[in-house]
């Protein structure tokens, strides 16, 4: 007699998987709206160009409030865009990140607050090392 | 044919840096699950003496000594910002392939100046993601994966190399036999043996002179190396520091039910190799693919990964933890193509061999309570078992990209 083993009784048998019911149940009248249901507006489409390079960051303080950021609002960040004279960017100041206008001027680059109470910041490396995003839009919550 | 391989250079330090600038220049390690072992050095860290792999406690002396940063590994950041490469360097190649969390195949087919390119692209996920990656050209994946090891080592700062008809030989001479893709530590050692030092070496063997001790993948490889294209990726066994089990639908899928049902066997499939090299895993990864070449078509594809409680290589843990992350990802409307699952922190499970071999968990929370009943007449710690509950990450960054509550602050 030959015998070939096939592994434990239990391995064999126990399932690894249970079955599964395809398809909803459907009781009563299909609503007639069914076939003209589309898809919701997506405020995503509306603030994210660029997905993988896409970040939330959100600000503290006063400094941009004349350009219309205000403490505790979200900025999203894009970097995709290139940093140029007068975009609103995600720089990084002594290691941390600070919001800023970026400005051009006599051959040196500036950070510019929105609030005169602020001095500027000289950038002293390459604008290209100081400016981690520029930010294409801000979400503030109506207090 | 040409093929590229973009890889992050040490990527999980670099994703850490992306948030917080003031560790540029400072060394940084990253932990395993559990805050075990080193899985991650910046170079600052490689010069200091840390070595891949040692557990935490070994390297303190050269923690304090050179002011090292260490992190536990974050795996919802790495996922994500692997999904945010991934998807930048797809967008360029009619063709790609993702290899591991840090790697991708691009097909360079046709590319006038592949160089050129490459240095565009590296430029690009620069900017776009603020992750430095490194990229290598050939004409077989063997000899892109060669040509990216080089680039780290001789190129650093262009980041991109491409072996050639011309300078193949020239290149290849430098690469060590065991850095070349597909060569374990117990082959490396065979060949080195027998005086077959380096890429060239084993590109100068009759494909037959191996067949018996490495077989077929064996012989592939070396033709590989003379830049015959022959080694499909899937025919190299996987790095075991991740497991990935993704597979295309025959037609595409739009009901999550359904998807729920293939990730669940794909996540079976994926457990099983684990528990069968007797490893656990500390992460899962999760991502859905549209078709890409319908844009007519809304694209969506997404990827997801979280780190869980305890290592496990348990089939049903994992399957719960994949339909988790699916569900967090999941957005109907859409035709999906693939769904996959990827392990990441791999470790051997001999800690666990306690409750070997199928290490019950059903049992485990069992004993737990009846221990909890005898109110402290027990303890874990006379089983060597003290943290075992507990994940330790206490040096976890944040969620930076993925959770509202921890994204990253700028002052204004």
């Amino acid at each position: 007699m030959r015998v070939t083993v096939l592994g434990p009784a239990s391995e064999l048998l126990a399932p690894t998987h249970l079955p599964f019911f395809k398809g909803g149940v459907r009781a009563g009248f299909p609503s007639p709206a069914d076939d003209y249901l589309e898809s919701n507006i997506r405020l995503q489409d509306l603030l994210v160009e660029h997905p993988a390079a896409t970040f939330l960051v959100r600000i503290e303080g006063d400094s941009m409030k004349g350009a219309g950021i205000h403490d505790g609002d979200i900025a999203v960040v894009d970097r995709a865009l290139s940093p140029a004279h007068g975009k609103i960017v995600v720089a990084v100041v002594d290691g941390d990140f600070a919001v800023k206008r970026l400005i051009y001027r006599n051959g040196s680059c500036f950070l510019e607050s929105a609030n005169p109470a602020f001095p500027d910041i000289e950038v002293s490396e390459s604008s290209d090392n100081a400016v981690w995003g520029v930010v294409a839009h801000v979400i503030h919550r109506l207090k | 044919m040409m093929i590229a391989l973009a890889d992050g250079n040490n990527f999980y330090a670099s994703c850490e840096r992306v948030f917080q600038p003031l560790l540029n220049g400072i060394p940084i390690v990253v932990l395993s699950n559990n805050d075990g072992c080193v899985v991650a050095r910046s170079e600052e860290a490689k010069a200091a003496g840390v070595e891949m792999g040692v557990p935490e406690f070994k390297i303190r002396p050269l923690i304090k000594a050179h002011g090292i940063r260490v992190f536990s590994s974050n795996y919802t950041l790495y996922g994500d910002m692997s999904r945010r490469m991934h998807e930048v360097l797809s967008g360029e190649a009619p063709a790609s392939e993702v290899y591991s969390i840090d790697e991708i195949f691009l097909d360079f087919d046709g590319i006038a100046q592949p160089e050129a390119h490459a240095a565009r692209l590296r430029a690009k996920v620069r900017q776009w993601t603020g992750l430095p990656v490194s990229i290598g050209i050939g004409e077989t994946k063997t000899l892109a994966k060669a040509a990216n090891r080089l680039a780290k080592s001789h190129r650093r700062g262009s980041g991109v190399l491409r072996i050639t008809r011309e300078n193949r030989e020239e290149w290849l001479r430098l690469l060590p036999v065991e850095k070349v893709w597909g060569i374990g530590r117990a082959h490396a050692a065979r060949l080195m043996a027998r005086k077959i030092k380096t890429a060239l070496d084993l590109a100068w063997l009759h494909p037959e002179e191996v067949r018996d001790s490495m077989g077929l993948v064996g012989t592939r490889l070396i033709h590989e190396l003379r830049g015959t294209p022959c080694l499909a990726i899937e025919e190299i066994a996987p790095k075991k520091k991740q497991l990935v089990c993704a597979k295309g639908f025959g037609s595409p899928l739009s009901a999550l039910s359904e998807i729920e049902e293939a990730l669940a066997a794909y996540t079976d499939t994926v457990a099983g190799k684990l528990r069968a090299q007797g490893s656990v895993c500390g992460a899962v990864q999760v991502f859905l693919l549209t078709n890409v070449f319908r844009p007519d078509q809304p694209q969506y594809s997404p990827s997801t990964a979280e780190t869980i409680p305890e290592a496990t290589n348990n089939s049903p843990e994992l399957i719960a933890a994949s339909r988790r992350l699916l569900r967090k990802i999941w957005r109907p409307g859409h035709q999906f193509r693939k769904v996959g699952v990827i392990l990441h922190d791999i470790t051997d499970s001999v800690q666990l061999d306690l409750f070997a071999p199928s290490r019950d968990r059903l049992a485990r929370a069992r004993l737990q309570s009846a221990v909890d009943q005898l109110d402290g007449a027990v303890r874990w710690g006379s089983m060597g078992f003290k943290d075992g509950w507990k994940l330790r990450a206490e040096h976890k960054s944040r969620r930076w990209t993925t959770e509202l509550s921890e994204i990253p602050v700028a002052r204004a």
